[in-house]
């Protein structure tokens, strides 16, 4: 379980990835974020959004239509 | 902005205001700052009316031939007769406002507000305020006021440097 859920499902890029940022900033390090989305460009940018800010993608999961994504936030 | 990071950084380079063309830059711009860039935007020409406090920005099709839109399961595009008629600017203008509502799409007063909060540093032209008439109370408080060496400078230093 991850220690916040962030639903940004129905939101539009870039929104998933602002909303994520937004949250990951208020969270201390080490702690994890779920992010639902139903973006398929997410899958994409969410792997691109961790390498670069160099937070871990611990999982990337598809349900349906609903991604999920658990992102540690470790910088 | 932070002037002591070893943070990558953009510079874009924002000339067009329509509500089409005012995406991208600030897609971009917002983006690149989540992802832990310095982000300066520049404002010239027409781009300078999305510093305004109140945003009325429109588009129309008339002369753009890949303005296709999604209707009853298939793609029109709007004669430039048509589009040139009175009433065709406000039409098409709803048309998109409705599409990106119902899609997810972020309205460009929210993604300023994000970029304005993430501490995109916002430039307004001057020779355009001064081309145009615009008074610096017309537009948003944060950008500052500057010419082309202003955006020399920040160019000269950034990663990446757009022209949109």
């Amino acid at each position: 379980m991850a220690d916040q859920v962030l639903d940004a499902k129905g939101l539009n890029c870039p929104l998933p990835i602002l909303r994520t940022k937004k949250a990951l900033k208020d969270m201390p390090t080490g702690a994890t974020l779920e992010v639902l989305a139903t973006d398929p460009g997410a899958v994409k940018d969410f792997e691109a959004f961790c390498r670069t800010t160099g937070n871990e993608l611990v999982s990337s999961n598809v349900n349906g239509t609903v991604y999920s994504f658990v992102i540690k936030h470790t910088a | 902005m932070s002037e002591d990071t070893n943070a990558k950084s953009m510079s874009i380079i924002v000339t067009k205001g329509t509500l089409d063309w005012a995406y991208p830059p600030f897609i971009l711009a917002t983006t690149a700052a989540a992802m832990g860039l310095d982000v300066t935007m520049f404002f010239t020409f027409y781009g300078l009316v999305l510093l305004k406090k109140d945003l009325n920005l429109k588009v129309n099709p008339l002369g753009n031939a890949s303005m296709e839109m999604p209707m009853a399961g298939m793609h029109m595009a709007m004669p430039n007769i048509l589009a040139a008629m009175p009433g065709a600017t406000a039409l098409t203008t709803t048309m998109m406002k409705n599409m990106i509502k119902k899609k997810g799409v972020a309205s460009i007063e929210e993604l300023r507000d994000l970029a304005i909060e993430a501490d995109v540093n916002m430039i307004a032209c001057q020779m355009t305020m001064d081309l145009f008439e615009y008074k610096r109370e017309d537009m948003i408080d944060g950008p500052s006021v500057g010419g082309a060496a202003s955006w020399v400078e920040v160019a000269t230093k950034s990663d990446i440097n757009l022209y949109i």
